[in-house]
């Protein structure tokens, strides 16, 4: 008599098949559970998030956390499964070189791709760091325009380069000035001294001249300062018109109290990437210093829905919506838009995405994402003004929500 | 070239920004000039100083002048821990390991407060931060020269203390010789604890005064911690009134240097005179009396 031997009720032939099963299940279910949960794509955030410019560094990571946190939340990257967006966080101190080795660690971290580094003369290191294995960068706030002119394929910014800036700074200057009567005759430049201030300053004293406008002194200053009265006495001296500061937050509140403080009377202050000119937290701290101040800066579209619900989901956080929460949040986003088109992370994918983008999910006054040797064909700053207390775009028309008020009258 | 008829404004501006360079140098003064404590934190514990004066002001509407009740007896206390409980037991008197002590210390400050704080900056708004007073034409800011006289006030008094009264005898006695000082009944550890007390009592000062017109950040210390050891220095080691001429000399060049050279490189005059005096006067400008 034949028959299957069993033990304890259970038949060998059962352990077998079990234990077949078992094995089975190990080899194909749970790597289909795995297949559910696909790997995250790591984004390298290096920002100043110590150091002098600690302020605006840590707006940027904020921002750039925002949009990692709402693709999440929206699904992650759905052509890879739903993967979800990690952040691996990256602080430059406000120093270059510490920025590029920030850039390198994060290379060998794995990322996917990185979004940096707040001031153009960090971008510049980390960009170029980041090429070397041509991992993926994309430009949140640099506007030196060397960042993107150095013919590095991994390199893109969505925002605006100085050169745009300043050509429509001055072009808006003119325009604002004509229709006044004129009234400008001569400015002073007031710069930081690394390359976003510098930059700057050279491209607006070519450029002020050809629209009749004598720029009668450059003055240059380090960062930090601790007291603007000596440049201050100087304007107050040399009497010019206009003044146009172009530096980071705490040396424009510094300077904007000293010209209050010194009771300097010019018939306009129209900054240029003022670091706290478009910046809520100025405006709300010192209404008075901050009246009709003009800026030229990036700014969000205040006619896009979207920007709007933003700016309300960044307050609700805390923050305020400054433009290195909106370029950080953007860099992200955009980044995350290439990766999605790939459908990979192979990097010569998410550049070639990167380089064929049409994004339009921005919120921004810049139409939909057209990219030129790395950098945003659309992109252009907008003109602010501080009305009663209140940030107004006062150019381009498009866009604009108030009239410039110029020359000044408080 | 500057236009002269700024040359008087700026030197007055020059004074009271040196006045309030000499307010963080005071403390220092005493911790380092008179104790040789080299004490990295001094730059940090002028933050914490200022974050009080800010939060007492934002949260309970105190002026920061009235804050002068307050913020330097308790940064007295802070500093009297800080030297009892970690900088003394950690450096087992060993002048390498303070540094590293109060290095760390300085580290873990700051990244204390930019995890408490964020790095925003902040300021606080009082009626009199636009008010100047006018003075040989120069519009001075009202806080300047409030801090130009509370300097004048902080450092003789602690000239006072160190010539007047016990607790200064003590201090010298341990500043020229430790050994003797234990021998004729001082205790070190105390008088140690009450000087560094004393030395951070005096930033309380300092950020009370320099709120009105200046901001606090978790890195603001970085701006003034150079400038404070060269003014000790070039003031003579432990010279409290050669702190303050120190600081005014330095404010005075660091605003004649920003004039005549550009702002970036006006600094440089600060240090060209800092080792003009090392060279031809080591002992600082009132080093001898100290």
């Amino acid at each position: 008599m034949t028959g299957n031997k069993t033990n304890g009720g259970f038949s060998r032939r059962d352990m077998l098949a079990t234990g077949a099963a078992a094995i089975g299940v190990s080899a194909i279910g749970f790597p289909a559970v795995l297949r559910a949960q696909p790997a995250a794509v790591k984004v390298g955030l290096i920002h100043p998030v110590t150091g002098f410019i600690a302020f605006s560094g840590n707006q940027c990571r904020q921002g750039a956390l925002m949009a990692i946190e709402d693709i999440n939340n929206a699904g992650g990257i759905k052509s890879l499964g739903g993967a979800k967006l990690e952040g691996l966080l990256g602080d430059s101190q406000g120093k270059p070189d510490i920025g590029a080795s920030e850039a390198d660690r994060l290379v060998e971290a794995g990322v996917n791709g990185i979004v940096a580094g707040y001031a153009s003369s960090i971008t510049l290191a980390t960009s170029q760091e980041a090429a070397k294995s041509n991992t993926p960068h994309v430009v949140d706030v640099g506007v030196s325009d060397k960042i993107v002119n150095r013919g590095l394929k991994n390199t893109f910014r969505f925002g605006p380069g100085y050169g745009k800036i300043a050509k429509f700074a001055v072009d808006n200057l003119d325009t604002i000035n004509k229709a006044a009567g004129s009234p400008a005759k001569t400015a002073m430049i007031i710069h930081e001294e690394s390359l976003f201030g510098t930059g700057t300053a050279k491209l607006l004293s070519k450029e002020l001249p050809t629209k009749g406008i004598e720029v009668i002194d450059v003055i240059k200053h380090p960062n930090p300062m601790r007291d603007f009265t000596n440049i201050v006495l100087q304007i107050k001296a040399k009497k010019p018109d206009l003044i146009i500061p172009a530096n980071y937050y705490n040396e424009y509140v510094l300077l904007a109290r000293t010209i209050r403080q010194q009771k300097v009377e010019a018939k306009g202050i129209y900054s240029v990437l003022g670091g706290a000119a478009s910046n809520y937290k100025f405006v709300k701290e010192f209404p008075e210093a901050a009246e009709q101040i003009m800026d030229c800066n990036h700014w969000f579209d205040p006619t896009s829905q979207l920007a709007l619900e933003r700016k309300k989901a960044a307050e609700a956080k805390g923050l305020y919506y400054t433009y290195e929460v909106f370029l950080a949040y953007n860099a992200v986003s955009f980044l995350a838009d290439a990766i999605e088109r790939a459908g990979s992370v192979d990097k010569d994918a998410v550049i070639a995405a990167m380089a064929s983008s049409t994004w339009d999910k921005h919120g921004m006054p810049y139409g939909p994402t057209k990219m030129m040797n790395g950098q945003n064909d659309g992109a252009q700053p907008v003109n602010t003004q501080v009305l009663k207390g209140v940030i107004q775009v006062i150019f381009p028309k498009k866009f604009a929500s108030a009239d410039p008020v110029f020359p000044r009258t408080v | 070239m500057p236009d002269w008829g700024i040359i008087i404004p700026s030197v007055l501006n020059g004074l009271t920004t040196g006045a309030l360079y000499a307010l963080v140098a005071l403390g220092l003064t005493l911790i380092y000039g008179v104790l040789h404590i080299i004490n990295f934190a001094h730059g940090a514990l002028l933050m914490v100083g200022l974050y009080a004066v800010y939060y007492l002001n934002a949260q309970f509407g105190l002026d920061p002048y009235v804050s002068l009740l307050i913020v330097p007896p308790v940064m007295f206390a802070l500093g009297y821990a800080l030297q009892r409980g970690i900088i003394g037991k950690a450096a087992h008197g060993r002048d390498e390991n303070i540094l590293l002590v109060t290095l760390g210390l300085a580290i873990v400050i700051e990244n204390l407060s930019l995890y408490f704080f964020r790095s925003d900056t902040r300021i606080v708004d009082t009626p009199y931060s636009f008010k100047t007073v006018e003075f040989l034409g120069a519009f001075l800011p009202l806080p300047k020269v409030v801090a130009f006289f509370g300097a004048l006030a902080t450092a003789g008094l602690l000239w006072l203390l160190m010539t007047r009264t016990d607790l200064g005898r003590a201090i010298r006695a341990l500043a020229k010789e430790r050994k003797g000082a234990s021998l004729v009944g001082i205790d070190i550890e105390h008088v140690f604890a009450m000087s560094f007390g004393l030395g951070i009592a005096c930033l309380g000062v300092a950020a009370c005064l320099l709120l009105p017109s200046y901001y606090v950040n978790p890195q603001v210390g970085h701006g003034f911690i150079l400038i404070a050891f060269t003014i000790v220095v070039l003031g003579g080691m432990g010279s409290f009134i050669g702190a303050l001429l120190g600081g005014l000399i330095i404010g005075v060049v660091e605003a004649l240097g920003g004039l005549f050279l550009g702002e970036s490189l006006g600094q440089i005059g600060i240090f060209v005179i800092f080792i003009l005096v090392l060279i031809f006067r080591p002992t600082g400008l009132l080093g001898q009396k100290a």
